[in-house]
């Protein structure tokens, strides 16, 4: 506490309700007459519905209803919606399949909801759900996106003939064509992205009110952005109103992007309280949760990169099929798109690239952003095949990555994207000094003498922040703008409240923002309150996700700092007979230079308040606002060093040293950044040694708990080697990049490059499990280092 | 979880009125399998018995020339115990091999075994340890309790009073676990009695949980060395296969997992 400004390692100011478990989550919202709610999900992958009989559940003393689709339809509730319009290379518009918050004629995915039962307790509900009857006719299923484009594939959609979604593509097909004509060496791989289930620590929740009287609803949810949600729970699904219905997101556990979209509990919960005219909560159990919680990544890629014979990289070709599940999520059509091929020129500098993305239904699990959402799979796609390139033409992986470098900028990739700053060189070198990369032979020999393989694996990774500029993703798409707002409301007694339409669910923002008021005024982080999460309290925001609040919500409230400072100087050049010019904000008071007379903070806040002589003309008060519409997106990059050892007897891997060197432009706490990739490092880590959504062929989720889902733990993973470098970013205020995601991005090609580094055999899958890890390197006898 | 009715059993005899009394009951001993399983509303006792409150079922004691644990000491007890680490260190490096430390200080041997998941640690250490399990009706050796899958021979009101291994000249167990519930994919413990002959038990990897390993035993009766049981492979026939390992990985830990465990026994 106290003067803690840009740069301070603050301690977080939300952990002491965090460790002392006195967080306020959805679920601890108790209303008088709540009623629970439970639905009745399908059992089936791929199913008509011929009958749905609540008669028994209705007779249980205590159920209120028992909703199913029809009574949703009848009473005019929208269908869920795809907020990001692709278009097919023909020019077509993405085909999608309609989808209903309560399905009543064809179920398509396992766990689809079918009906509601809402019930005076929890368990009741549960109870009575369970007595739902429900008669399906089961139907073929389709899992593999790549077997769901064939003739005869089962089909999810009229809308959507082979299931096909869109045939996008980015880029330049004639000038990539030539590139390969001409080229000395062609790579070529096959790779998979390992589909993942985000599971945040807390699950999905909704407790939702409707006021009879003023026909008015309150909905507390688990969400990154309330305001987006109440914006399309009112224009599209018609539940209320938009001046009607606020939306809270009070404290919130974790997200990783699957808490952007609104779903169909959400609507229904909303829906069914003014149905039985009391207040109505749901909660997600964890198999919920597994169910039908978005889904992330499951790319399937071919690529191809043309070298000319002096190893400069001429021309990159991917074909990726990305499997969007059952329905189309709210952001699904931008993830294998516009936030995935743009990302395809990596660090280097690459003439041509071509790009064509089908997106695909199937029946699973709906697919939408996950951490990183599109640049993880870009990136992998990227650093794998530049590690292979590198290995097949017998050049070291860093100078063949250093002989591509995009070294001049701004430099614009055949793929959109503007890179505006960064210095690949400084995070490669800080990274390779880090992990001692000369003395790795040495240790590679060690490792072989105990029976170990050993391996280096590097990733070198730039992805995109700070989405987005509103015009340039509006001509893309996009359903919204993506700028974010603030307001700075200085008390009377000159304390702070900082309204922000980003929202905290992990990420510190009640200890960040507050740094940079106490950084601009002098005053101590206590006297400083950031305010999110109700539509009531703060005026717009478009939330939290794709490491936007730093770059994009931080330089709204920047701006609104401005408008704040100043009026202060104003206020307190005319109260002390100044020019405003002369007026110097210092350790919270406020100065005329070159003399003693001062005034603090607070004094001239009050002065705003009492308005008893303020100059000519001015407004009381002391509050401002500031809408901020960024320039670009911002480019966070940096050079990832894993190290591993293999046990070739199981396969198992052992992670002993990684390094990330990040450029995250401007820092304001360090301590929270190094938070960030850690856990960002660790989820990366997850995706390519551990987790993997598993389906059998029938549609059934078999890894639906954490019995089956292994996500990563403590002794899965190093204590990692943090390091940073700096080049500001031209394009917001603070200079800064976005640091959210990245470690999920950057990390797993890194591991899965030192792997088959260790095993000498590329040819591995995420995730690495030690069986694949096991097959792959039979054979591979350990060796010292040549 | 459905409604049920909890008692808290304060004698074996109270506890066994309480079951036969009940349409539908079930014994909970430290619950890290039932309350689980009960909680995702897949099973549903009428009827809910706790061990937990019954002294007579805990404590671990040596006891000429054996080690007894009641069974409802906790595997923290077991993997912490001096007596165990002096008597049997193999049988104290299993316990704490077991899931993680909640698991640990919740989970007893007596549920664990009367469980019998064909991936728990337990019944590996009592075939191989040729351990002997009383119950509140009998006694009976380790192989004619554990019958397979989820199966053994206790009758439905029975409960497993204690377990008594027999101490060996050396023993040791290494485990293979799978990374997402830890449980074991491959577990083998080994034992060399004090009369000379050898016993080896895998977890994990069969199709009817426990077993033995003949072709192991012998080789290592004649040559007591990792090196012994390493061209050793179990069929993959008799193996589970799933989403975290096929048959034949599996039977590749076993062999992996029995060089480790003789190795360590020194």
């Amino acid at each position: 506490m106290g003067v803690e400004g840009i740069g301070a390692r603050a301690l977080r100011k939300e952990d002491k309700r965090f460790i002392t478990g006195k967080g306020k989550y959805t679920d601890d919202k108790v209303l008088p007459r709540m009623t629970y709610a439970a639905f009745v999900r399908s059992p089936h992958a791929h199913a008509k519905i011929t009958n749905i009989d609540a008669s028994a559940a209705l007779e249980m003393p205590g159920v209120e209803a028992v909703l199913t689709g029809h009574e949703l339809v009848a009473d005019g509730i929208g269908n869920l919606i795809c907020g990001w319009m692709v278009h097919s290379k023909d020019g077509s518009p993405m085909n999608m399949g309609a989808w209903r918050a309560l399905e009543s004629e064809i179920v398509r995915h396992t766990g689809q909801a079918v009906a509601v039962v809402i019930a005076d307790t929890q368990e009741l509900a549960r109870d009575a759900a369970d007595a739902v009857n429900v008669d399906y006719e089961e139907l073929p299923a389709i899992v593999s996106a790549s077997a769901a484009l064939l003739d005869g594939a089962p089909q999810l959609h009229p809308e959507a003939p082979n299931n096909l979604i869109f045939d996008w593509e980015i880029g330049d097909e004639a000038s990539t064509d030539a590139a390969f004509a001409s080229a000395s060496h062609v790579t070529r791989m096959e790779i998979e992205n390992n589909r993942l289930v985000p599971n945040p620590m807390e699950p999905r929740a909704a407790v939702a009110d409707y006021d009879v009287a003023e026909e008015h609803y309150t909905l507390y949810t688990t969400s990154q952005n309330p305001h987006v949600a109440r914006l399309v729970l009112s224009a599209f699904y018609n539940v209320a109103p938009e001046h009607k219905l606020r939306v809270i997101a009070p404290d919130v556990g974790g997200g990783f992007g699957s808490k952007i979209f609104i779903y169909p509990e959400e609507i229904v919960a909303l829906w069914a309280s003014k149905r039985v005219g009391r207040p109505v909560k749901w909660v997600s159990d964890r198999t919920e949760a597994f169910l039908t919680d978005a889904h992330g990544r499951d790319h399937k890629t071919v690529a191809e990169l043309a070298l000319d014979a002096n190893n400069k990289i001429t021309g990159f070709r991917v074909k990726t099929v990305a499997n969007l599940g059952a329905y189309m999520s709210l952001f699904s059509s931008s993830v294998p798109t516009y936030l995935y091929a743009t990302l395809l020129s990596g660090q280097y500098d690459i003439p041509a690239i071509h790009a064509n993305v089908k997106a695909v239904y199937t029946n699973t699990t709906p697919v939408d952003a996950y951490r990183g959402a599109g640049r993880p799979e870009a990136t992998f796609v990227v650093e794998r095949i530049i590690e292979t390139a590198a290995r097949e033409v017998g050049m070291s992986p860093v100078d063949f990555r250093r002989q591509n470098f995009v070294r001049s900028f701004p430099h614009q990739t055949p793929v959109i994207m503007c890179y505006d700053a960064g210095d690949h060189d400084a995070t490669l070198d800080a990274a390779l000094k880090a992990i001692d990369y000369d003395g790795f032979p040495a240790r590679k020999s060690e490792a072989a003498s105990r029976g170990k393989l050993r391996g280096m694996g590097l990733s070198c990774y730039i992805e995109a922040c700070g989405i987005a500029p509103s015009a340039a993703v509006g001509s893309l798409g996009a359903g919204v703008g993506l700028w974010e707002s603030a307001e700075v409301r200085v008390n009377p007694v000159g304390t702070i409240e900082v309204l922000t339409g980003s929202h905290s669910h992990g990420q510190g923002h009640e200890t960040t923002f507050a740094q940079l008021v106490s950084e601009r005024f002098g005053v101590g982080t206590e006297t400083v309150a950031i305010v999110h999460g109700d539509t009531d309290k703060v005026q717009f925001g478009m939330g939290t996700y794709g490491s936007r609040s730093g770059a994009v919500g931080m330089s709204a409230i920047v701006k609104a700092l401005d408008k704040v400072e100043a009026k202060a100087k104003r206020i307190a050049a005319h109260l002390m007979e100044a020019s405003e010019g002369d007026i110097q904000i210092e350790g919270g008071v406020l100065k005329v230079a070159g003399t003693d007379k001062k005034l603090s903070f607070s004094e001239i806040a009050l002065a705003a308040y009492t308005a008893h002589n303020l100059p000519e003309g001015m407004e009381p008060g002391l509050k401002e606002g500031a809408f901020y519409d960024p320039t670009n997106f911002t480019f966070p990059s940096g050079t990832y060093a894993c190290e591993v050892e293999v046990d070739p007897d199981t396969g198992k891997t052992e992670i002993v040293n990684f390094v990330a060197a990040d450029d995250f432009g401007k820092i304001i706490n360090p301590m929270i950044v190094e938070g960030q990739v850690h856990g960002g490092l660790t989820q990366g880590i997850g995706q390519a040694l551990l987790e993997n959504a598993a389906y059998d062929e029938n549609g059934q989720l078999l890894s639906a708990s954490y019995m089956d889902y292994a996500m990563p733990r403590a002794d899965d993973v190093p204590s990692y080697q943090l390091l940073t470098t700096e080049t500001l970013c031209p394009g917001n205020p603070l200079g800064m990049k976005g640091c959210g995601e990245a470690g999920a991005i950057g990390s797993p090609p890194a591991v899965i490059n030192a792997i088959t580094d260790a095993i000498n055999n590329n040819d591995l899958a995420m995730p690495a499990t030690a069986e694949r890890v096991w097959r792959a390197s039979r054979g591979a006898l350990p060796q010292a280092a040549e | 979880m459905y409604e049920t009715n909890y008692h808290r059993a304060s004698s074996v005899e109270e506890a066994g009125k309480l079951f036969t009394g009940s349409e539908d009951a079930k014994y909970l001993g430290g619950g890290q399998t039932l309350i689980p399983t009960m909680k995702q509303r897949l099973a549903a006792p009428v009827d809910l018995v706790d061990l937990g409150g019954i002294d007579d079922l805990k404590g671990i004691a040596e006891d000429s020339g054996a080690l007894r644990i009641g069974a409802g000491t906790t595997h923290y007890d077991v993997a912490t115990s001096d007596v165990v680490k002096r008597l049997i260190p193999g049988l104290a490096h299993l316990a704490a091999c077991i899931g993680d430390p909640a698991v640990r200080h919740m989970g007893t041997m007596g549920g664990s075994i009367a469980n019998n998941d064909p991936a728990a640690d337990y019944p590996s250490a009592l075939v191989a340890l040729g351990a002997t399990v009383t119950t509140s009706t009998r006694e009976l050796s380790a192989e004619e309790f554990f019958t397979g899958m989820f199966e053994t021979a206790l009758e439905e009101d029975e409960i497993v009073i204690a377990v008594s291994f027999p101490v060996p000249e050396k023993s040791a167990y290494s485990k293979y676990p799978n990374p997402a519930s830890r449980y074991a994919m491959a577990g083998v413990f080994v034992a060399k009695t004090k009369d000379g002959s050898v016993r080896v038990a895998a977890t994990g990897a069969g199709q009817d949980g426990v077993f033995r390993i003949a072709a192991m035993e012998q080789a290592l009766a004649e040559t007591w060395s990792a090196d012994a049981v390493a061209g050793i492979s179990v069929d993959a026939g008799d193996l589970l296969s799933d989403i975290h390992g096929t048959a034949e990985y599996r039977a590749n830990l076993v062999t992996v997992m029995a060089k480790r465990a003789v190795a360590a026994a020194g």
